[in-house]
């Protein structure tokens, strides 16, 4: 294709086929905050039922129905999406890169998700949605309950594939397309914590390939590694579910550890205290993370010496998570300290995770345990983390890189009314469940019998789910009140990093010329020990750019069909699923034998840019 | 930005290009995360080889002359790609295709004896939904022959679409990462033939 | 507090009765394993106040002495680090953390003892078998089924194995002690001792479907003696049953008619629901609904039993007439073992 032919697209069409990633990434922040705001409704309506006890404002079906899929939603289609979101955009202007490796790939994991979200969520209007609780425990979710399984389970096939095509993806710009001078150990701490993010993808998601592959087989052909009737045995669904879902809690909070380095050392004005401290504990968090799965399963039965190790060697991790808190104190020290919206979430976020982090460890006591869990403590636990650690580093990440990302800044002061209600409504809402939990209240009840002593905390509980409801509208008049404070320096707050470099908006090819990097906090070691500008690595020429495609959403869509067929196989539409797959091995077949050179964006057209600064 | 026109080939063809480099490391990981994944079935399936629920179990099924025969197989494949890539590393273009061509006969073959052995046990009263043990048998190993199945129709696609063209920067890396998952199956295949076949034999 | 003055009848309750207690909470521990775990969440809550108080302690000070102030300017010294600052922060908690997993190891060992001599301890076996919605409760040296009320004598150690019908669910006493889970296909087992006499709640806490939220039960915990003659007369059979509690013929055929393929009561009957056989002497329906003056909480639920516990299994009997409903009402009444 010619360059003027990949410029003369029709919007809708150029969006369908993209492979830029900073288009990529935005369309994973548009759909991650269209999910974050239906799983967040979903919340609401819970929290409504539980304000009083004995409510009837939701049957227990359908309380069960919304509890799953705001977990679920929560966790794989609104926080993982939103943070792939800013890893896309951000990671590969951070290490001074044209493009992430795999930029077709990186569509096609992009548009998995989509679809899989899409038919995980359209079980609400075809017999119901999954009621087994984000974990899908067997038996409960193989033999005792509806399609709604079949959709949790197909959806997340799906969406799941696309996140760990996401994560190689990542992994590979992250080691082979860091510009010249750009050593690993000169990386910002968003991109390390995006690499290892991406590793713990790598190695978690396939067990929870095969522990819904087991699923579905179970329920959709009778199979029986978990019908204890012919031997199977419950427990393995646990393990396989754990083996992922834990390190799947570090892959959401390790980027929002990234934001939060990033934003400190930004609006300290200083450079991160222990650098090489801060890469170790990255590391050393994932690695331990694989090595704590049954810290869930305490209650399971899995005799003494299981539970002691699981349980210290979940103790072990609040180590390398408290050096990541004091040196983020440590960078804070002696700076000059600036409160932006952006910084106020990350200073929100220290003593809010910190408040998560401890009743973390009290959980990981493994004799404790078996009085915390399942009840209202751990629901407050995790999110103190969750929502102290991965949702305010998400909207800390948005303040900060809004003007990178979409040309304007938000408005600071709706931003810090947002930020005082969000972080009230938060703290009011889960500070009390911690007590709820131990008076008595187990997790995942539909209601709760009166004269328990549970009502005025539940009460308290619902209003603070309120404020942070009306908190997140006032986020969402900010983005459309804000456009027309248009940024155009391309360097707002006296950045560090590489990102910061180019003008605004991003020129396609991210940078003119390749940078060279120097040190750590490349652009601020220039502007204070330079004069200001990049070192370029090449001279500048002619940019090679890949073609667009819109063979992942064919491929996607592929097995978004057949998943129906899967679904529906009893009514003999079993064909629908062969047609699916066809589709899809049809595009895959296609791609693998067309070879695509790309374009080439010329060099005038670059210099008319105004070029690198 | 693979140039067609390069007359004299760099060697290691496969990483020679940007996109070589990617995607020889990016498959690697992806193999990282296939470990994973067999990891997975292979502690199912342990969890549950005893489970029989009255059904026949391995001692009852297995016949090492068969299983040594496929194992021999695809043992062999494997050596046959490592000839197809030594001469993809001569320039031997020809070469190149003669060997993923025997690499893919003797994939065909394997699978056609897996076939046969899977028909052999069900007639032998291990259906899929027999015991807990039969649905986790079926799955390892049949997911191990899908992957080879996949293989076959991968590596003869690509002895198709390039039957003609030479060896080129683009194709080269393609072949070298058919080869590195045709080696990747051949080892989970080593480990079936342990865990499942001889430890099951064995007791 | 209406309910606990419903229980007056249960003789033995009165006592009780004045401390008005709902025996619901980890925080009010009323026996050792309980006590154990209060101990520990006390235990790691303090070493984690402490770690609080010194993160919030250095936070407040740095936002505050280094927050800029107008006007300011000033470039801060770019610092790299501090090896031996780092050395602090990672050895400190390491120690503290000792502090808390070496206590915990040992519990957790504690914990898991459910050893017994046969021969010369005092204790007391019972299999809690939890279904989709209800529990029962056997008491394999006895002879016993119960459903829904689990009686244990006091000051002894009651030895539990858990096991699941159908889904998982968890078996949790707050004031006694921490849960455990009914696992389909396997048994789990734990102990506890109760040292007073009392009434404590108890919850399903894994989510096991529709009724997840109404699985509730009760421990109740009376003197040894009192529990030895429960024990015995709910081993009754139906035949010596005969003599002792005829109350009303009617009412028991009604029973028999529509009733005892799912209910057993004095050993006969199906299992597919609660053993009934101490009926007369439940606080509650069903796990958690009150009984009312005039019975009409009861005789709703037998009419229409998911209206009030969604998702419960029991089959409905609409069309009961009113007669053979309050025969079957006065015989479910005079179903009571301990007087
Ligand atoms: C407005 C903010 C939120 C509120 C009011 C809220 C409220 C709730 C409630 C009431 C439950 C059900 C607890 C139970 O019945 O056991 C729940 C569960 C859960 N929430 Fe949230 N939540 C919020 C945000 C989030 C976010 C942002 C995430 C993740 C990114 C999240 C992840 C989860 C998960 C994983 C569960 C467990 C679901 C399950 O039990 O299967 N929540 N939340
Ligand atoms: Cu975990
Ligand atoms: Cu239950």
């Amino acid at each position: 294709m010619s360059y003027a032919k990949a410029q003369s697209k029709s919007a809708v069409w150029d969006w369908l086929t993209t492979v830029d990633h900073k288009k990529i990434g935005i369309m994973y922040l548009v759909a991650g905050a269209f999910f974050f705001a239906l799983g967040g409704f979903e919340a609401i309506l819970m929290r409504i039922q539980l304000m009083f006890p004995e409510a009837s404002f939701l049957p227990a079906q359908t309380f069960n129905e919304l509890l799953t899929m705001h977990g679920t939603t929560m966790i794989f289609l609104a926080a993982m999406p939103i943070l792939f979101g800013l890893m896309n955009y951000i990671v590969p202007l951070q290490i001074g890169a044209r493009d992430v490796a795999f930029p077709f790939l990186n569509s096609l994991g992009f548009w998995l998700f989509l679809f899989g979200g899409i038919l995980l969520n359209l079980s609400w209007f075809f017999g119901g949605a999954p009621d087994a609780g984000w974990t899908a425990y067997v038996p409960l979710s193989s033999e005792y309950s509806g399609t709604g399984i079949d959709y949790y389970v197909l959806g997340l096939q799906i969406s799941g594939a696309g996140t760990l095509i996401g994560g190689i993806n990542f992994l590979v710009t992250i080691i082979n397309m860091r510009a010249p001078g750009m050593s690993m150990m000169r990386m910002p701490l968003f991109t390390w914590s995006t690499f290892v993010a991406s590793t713990l993808i790598l190695f978690a998601f396939p067990a929870l390939t095969i522990g819904l592959l087991l699923l579905m087989l179970e329920r959709i052909f009778g199979a029986t590694y978990f019908a204890v009737h012919a031997g199977g045995n419950v427990v393995i669904w646990q393990h396989l579910f754990w083996i992922f879902g834990h390190p799947e809690v570090y892959i959401l909070i390790l980027p929002a550890f990234g934001i939060f380095s990033e934003i400190i050392s930004t609006f300290s004005k200083k450079r991160l205290f222990g650098y090489s401290a801060m890469v170790f504990a990255t590391l050393l968090i994932g690695f331990l993370g694989f090595m704590v799965w049954a810290h869930h399963m305490f209650t399971v039965g899995m005799g003494p010496i299981a539970n002691s190790i699981f349980a210290v060697a979940t103790m072990a991790i609040a180590v390398p998570t408290g050096i990541k808190i004091f040196n983020w104190l440590f960078t804070m020290m002696g700076g000059r300290i600036q409160f932006t919206t952006a910084n106020l979430f990350a200073l929100g976020f220290i003593p809010s995770f910190v408040m998560g982090g401890v009743t973390g460890v009290m959980l990981a006591t493994s004799a404790a345990n078996y009085q915390f869990h399942d009840t209202y403590f751990v629901v407050a636990h995790f999110h103190y983390v969750i929502i102290g650690g991965v949702v305010l580093g998400i909207f800390g990440g948005a303040f900060y890189w809004w003007p990178r990302m979409f040309g304007y800044k938000l408005d600071e002061k709706l931003g810090k009314i947002f930020f005082w209600m969000f972080l009230f409504g938060f703290h009011l809402t889960f500070f009390v469940q911690h007590f709820l939990g131990l008076m008595g209240m187990p997790r995942r009840v539909a209601s709760y019998l009166d004269g328990q002593g549970l009502n005025d905390m539940n009460f308290i509980s619902t209003i603070g789910a309120f404020l942070m409801g009306v908190a997140f509208i006032i986020f969402v008049v900010n983005i459309f009140v804000s456009m027309k404070n248009r940024e155009t320096s391309g360097d707002p707050w006296d950045g560090r990093t590489l990102e910061w470099t180019i003008p605004s908006p991003t020129p396609e090819y991210n940078f003119a010329q390749t940078p060279l990097v120097r040190d750590v906090d490349a652009y601020w070691h220039e502007k204070y020990e330079g004069d200001g500008k990049m070192k370029a690595a090449e001279p500048l020429g002619d940019i090679h750019m890949p073609n667009g495609s819109i063979l992942p959403v064919i491929i996607s869509i592929g097995l978004f069909i057949s998943s129906f067929g899967f679904i529906y196989r009893e009514h003999g539409v079993i064909w629908v699923a062969i047609l699916g797959l066809a589709i899809t091995f049809g595009a895959m077949f296609v791609r693998s034998i067309k070879e695509d050179h790309g374009y080439h964006i010329p060099v005038e057209e670059i210099k008319n840019d105004k070029g690198g600064k | 930005m693979a140039d067609q026109h390069v007359q004299t080939l760099p060697p290691n063809l496969e990483k020679a290009t940007l996109e070589g480099k990617n995607k020889y490391l990016g498959f690697w990981l992806f193999l990282g995360g296939e470990t994973i994944l067999f990891a997975s079935l292979f502690g199912t399936y342990l969890g549950l080889r005893g489970s029989l629920n009255g059904g026949p179990g391995p001692s009852d099924l297995f016949h090492l002359p068969l299983v040594f025969i496929m194992t021999m197989i695809l043992l062999t494949s494997s050596l046959t790609s490592v000839f197809a890539i030594i001469s993809m590393k001569k320039g031997n273009y020809k070469g190149l295709l003669t060997w993923m061509t025997v690499t893919v006969l003797l994939g065909a073959a394997f699978l056609g004896f897996e076939i046969y052995e899977f028909v052999e046990y069900v007639e032998h009263d291990l259906g899929f939904t027999t015991s807990a043990f039969g649905s986790a048998f079926y799955t390892l190993v049949g997911t191990h022959g899908a992957h080879v199945a996949f293989g076959i129709a991968w590596i003869t696609t690509l002895i198709i679409r390039y039957r003609k063209s030479g060896l080129t920067l683009t194709n080269a890396p393609k072949f070298y990462v058919a080869v590195l998952y045709w080696h990747f199956i051949d080892v989970v295949w080593v480990f079936i033939f342990s865990v499942v076949y001889l430890m099951g034999i064995g007791g | 507090m209406k309910y606990l003055w419903r229980l007056l009848p249960l003789g033995f309750i009165l006592l009780l009765a004045g401390c008005g207690k709902q025996n619901l909470s980890a925080l009010d521990p009323q026996g050792p394993v309980a006590d154990i775990q209060f101990d520990l969440i006390k235990l790691s809550l303090y070493i984690m106040i402490f770690v609080i108080v010194v993160v919030f302690a250095i936070y407040l000070f740095v936002i505050i002495k280094y927050r800029e102030r107008p006007g300011d300017t000033h470039i801060p010294k770019q610092v790299h680090g501090n090896k031996a600052l780092e050395v602090v922060w990672t050895v400190i908690p390491i120690i503290l953390l000792l502090f808390l997993a070496i206590p915990n190891v040992m519990q957790t060992f504690t914990l898991a003892d459910v050893d017994v001599n046969e021969e010369e301890d005092d204790f007391v076996r019972v299999v809690v078998t939890a279904h989709q919605f209800w529990w029962e409760f056997e008491y394999p040296d006895y002879d016993v089924v119960a459903g829904q009320d689990m009686y244990i004598p006091t000051n002894t150690k009651i030895i539990i194995e858990l096991e699941a019908s159908d889904v998982i669910h968890s078996f949790w006493v707050p004031a006694l002690a921490g849960k455990q889970d009914n696992v389909p296909g396997i048994t789990n087992d734990m102990w506890l001792i109760a040292p007073q006499e009392g009434i404590y709640q108890g919850k399903c806490t894994e989510l096991c479907g529709e009724g997840h939220w109404l699985m509730d039960f009760k421990v109740i915990a009376v003197d040894p003696d009192t529990f030895d003659t429960w024990a015995s007369s709910m081993a009754r059979t139906v035949d010596e049953e005969e003599e002792v509690n005829v109350v009303s013929a009617e009412g028991r055929e009604v029973f028999e008619q529509n009733c005892i393929s799912c209910h057993a009561i004095s050993g006969e009957g199906g299992d597919l629901g609660p053993n009934l056989t101490n009926f007369g002497e439940r606080s509650v329906i069903a796990g958690f609904l009150d009984w009312d003056e005039n019975d009409e909480n009861l005789e709703n639920f037998i009419r229409y039993p998911t209206e009030k516990k969604p998702g419960n299994l029991m089959q409905p009997f609409p069309n009961l007439a009113d007669d053979e409903m309050d025969a079957l009402i006065d015989y479910l009444k005079s179903l009571k073992v301990l007087e």
